[in-house]
């Protein structure tokens, strides 16, 4: 009977291994490899002929050549990079804060405020998320066109109408990463604040706090994960974006550390250290993610 | 679930006959109750930033003229008309359109069922190797996408040089990039189910195998299109990993070229048109999720048509 067990425990336990294997390889090929890939070509010199990247397998080999160039790009004289991290980290800040302004209030009014009408706002608000970044971009390209509706606009209530907004403004790209993602901001901030048990307020109440207090002490505090959450699904993507000041700009003003991965990239011989600067990037945002993803499991294990 | 909307309710109704007489010897604190009529305007306004310059561009894409600004005559040239610059007629445009959906089918037929699986075999295999593969997987989740596409891009530039740039690398990168939906969805459910309900099956004489397919999949179908239909439009809106891993023309999808062409090339309502393709293609798959979703959990006592449309959104 026993060893029966055992025999069964062992073949369901094979069961499991091979319905996780597709996705675990998958994981592990295209992840986990990847940016192994990346180290190496970090650490790899450059055909001086081809001026290719020729990455280096053995972690022993490896080079700081790369390393090198990219921290003098940083540090040194006349370095570009260390301003363009400065402006990227400003940009996140300020579109960051204005996302949670706007989101909060959205939100927080949806989730408590909104009464029978939920559906409706819900579907408005959940619309943005399924209409794709590159239409959301186009549209307030369209609009801020010279000789587009905004500038029309601003003309027929008597204000300067020929303002080129797309001609490397830092406030254009700002709201544009603020329009960008702040969908996926407010449904992550309605999720959580749709949890909070309304009878805790309701206590509130009763204990003689009013609207300001309850609000302070009671749902601002119970909102503390909603904020983590919603800071980290803001400022992890635009730490890497470079299509928004890209399509919004396009000047060399505006650019950030995303458009200079890119950058190096696709420039002959510097491969390498585009490998380096992503992987200071990565270094760079590691803790948080960590922090993030170690926050969701505890979440979950709660939930069970 | 159904209490609580219940007391909402409740309280909604039953709210105004002791607040008017506290409100009124409070004084200036105000009526708790009272609706939040700076907040509610305050959520239209958003609503309408957010989408009105949506629907402009929409409209902009049925201008029978080549402006962006100016209307000037309803016409459907952009998508079909137009020898030279039609969705329909201009190779490009239309490669692009047909790329973008080749990649999101491939994308959601090979994701859904590995992530599906992942989830399962996770859930039950409870070692030391399933936490570590659970985390790599919820990493895949929070890495910013551009770091993920220069990474896939080396490996495959520089190691599995075979594969190449072009539709399988972007296949690859998307399956990855995606493949926490179905796996952290699914995991949710698993969860929410518990075990007892395979027990019964197994205890009633089901094999493990056959609890799984005729007990298990059933209830986790809500989770499993929620989840396809979350693979399908974020493969459809993606960008960053198809721009670093199209090579040709061919295997540019829209979003790579809208993203080409907004700075001069094929500029002009055209690319209002593809944009508004894309758009469709992401709300068709909303809508059949939705209506699938509650169709799954018609039986459920807790499925709200909030609850299918917040499912559908990834919450």
């Amino acid at each position: 009977m026993a060893a029966q067990r055992a025999t069964q425990h062992r073949r369901t336990r094979w069961l499991w291994i091979g319905l996780a294997a597709p996705g675990a390889i998958w994981l592990i090929i295209l992840f986990v490899v990847p940016f192994y890939v990346m180290l190496c070509v970090a650490g790899g010199g450059v055909n001086t002929f081809f001026q290719t990247a020729i990455p280096v397998w053995n972690p022993l080999n490896w080079s700081s050549a790369n390393l090198t160039a990219v921290w003098h790009d940083i540090v040194g004289n006349g370095s570009y990079l260390g301003p363009l991290a400065f402006r990227t980290v400003v940009y996140t800040a300020i579109a960051t804060v204005i996302s949670m302004a706007i989101a909060y209030p959205v939100a927080y009014f949806v989730s408590r405020y909104a009464g029978r009408r939920k559906t409706l706002f819900l579907v408005l608000l959940i619309a943005p998320f399924w209409v794709s970044y590159m239409m959301r971009m186009l549209a307030w390209i369209d609009l801020l066109q010279q000789g587009g509706l905004f500038n029309k606009a601003l003309s027929a209530i008597g204000l300067p109408g020929n303002t080129d907004w797309l001609g490397g403004k830092s406030v254009t790209v700002i709201l544009g990463l603020v329009y960008g993602y702040i969908p996926y901001l407010i449904l992550v901030l309605y999720a959580f604040l749709d949890r909070i048990d309304q009878s805790l307020l309701e206590a509130a109440r009763d204990l003689g706090l009013n609207k300001w207090q309850t609000f302070w002490h009671v749902t601002l505090r119970l909102s503390k994960p909603a904020l983590i959450a919603g800071t980290f699904i803001t400022v992890l993507p635009m730490l890497g974006d470079y299509f928004t000041n890209q399509l919004l700009s396009a000047a060399p003003g505006t650019t950030m550390i995303g458009n200079a991965i890119e950058g190096l990239l696709n420039s002959p011989g510097q491969t390498g250290q585009g490998a380096v600067l992503s992987l200071m990037l990565l270094a760079v945002l590691v803790i948080p993610m960590i922090y993030y993803v170690m926050s969701t499991a505890r979440a979950s294990q709660e939930v069970a | 679930m159904a209490d609580v909307v219940d007391r909402s309710v409740a309280s909604e109704q039953a709210a105004p006959a002791p607040v008017r007489t506290s409100a009124w010897r409070r004084g200036p604190v105000g009526n708790p109750w009272r609706r939040p009529w700076l907040m509610e305007g305050f959520t239209w306004l958003y609503i309408v930033w957010s989408i009105v310059p949506i629907a402009i561009a929409v409209l902009f894409s049925f201008n029978s003229g080549a402006s962006q600004g100016t209307w000037q005559g309803f016409s459907t040239k952009w998508y079909v008309g137009s020898q030279i610059t039609s969705v329909l007629n201009n190779p490009e445009l239309h490669s692009a359109v047909i790329q973008t959906i080749r990649l999101a089918i491939l994308t959601t037929v090979i994701c859904v069922p590995i992530g599906v699986g992942f989830a399962i075999g996770i859930d039950r295999w409870r070692t030391r190797t399933a936490d570590g593969l659970n985390f790599v997987m919820i990493f895949s989740f929070v890495v910013p996408e551009l770091l993920l596409a220069v990474a896939l891009f080396m490996l495959v530039t520089q190691l599995l040089t075979s594969i190449g740039l072009g539709t399988e690398a972007e296949v690859a990168g998307l399956v990855v990039w995606n493949i926490s939906w179905p796996a952290i969805i699914v995991r949710a459910r698993l969860l929410s189910i518990g075990k007892t309900y395979e027990e019964a099956a197994a205890d009633l004489g089901a094999s493990r195998l056959g609890a799984i397919r005729r007990v298990l999949l059933p209830m986790l179908m809500p989770a499993i299109f929620a989840s396809a239909v979350l693979v399908f439009a974020s493969t459809v809106d993606d960008f960053v990993i198809v721009e670093q891993l199209s090579s040709t023309a061919n295997t540019q999808p829209m979003s790579v070229l809208i993203y080409s062409n907004v700075h001069g090339g094929l500029s002009g309502p055209a690319l209002n048109a593809l944009a508004t393709i894309m758009l469709v293609i992401s709300l068709l798959a909303a809508l059949v999720g939705w209506v699938a979703y509650r169709w799954f959990t018609r039986g459920e006592r807790t499925a709200g048509s909030t609850d299918a449309l917040t499912s559908i959104a990834g919450m």
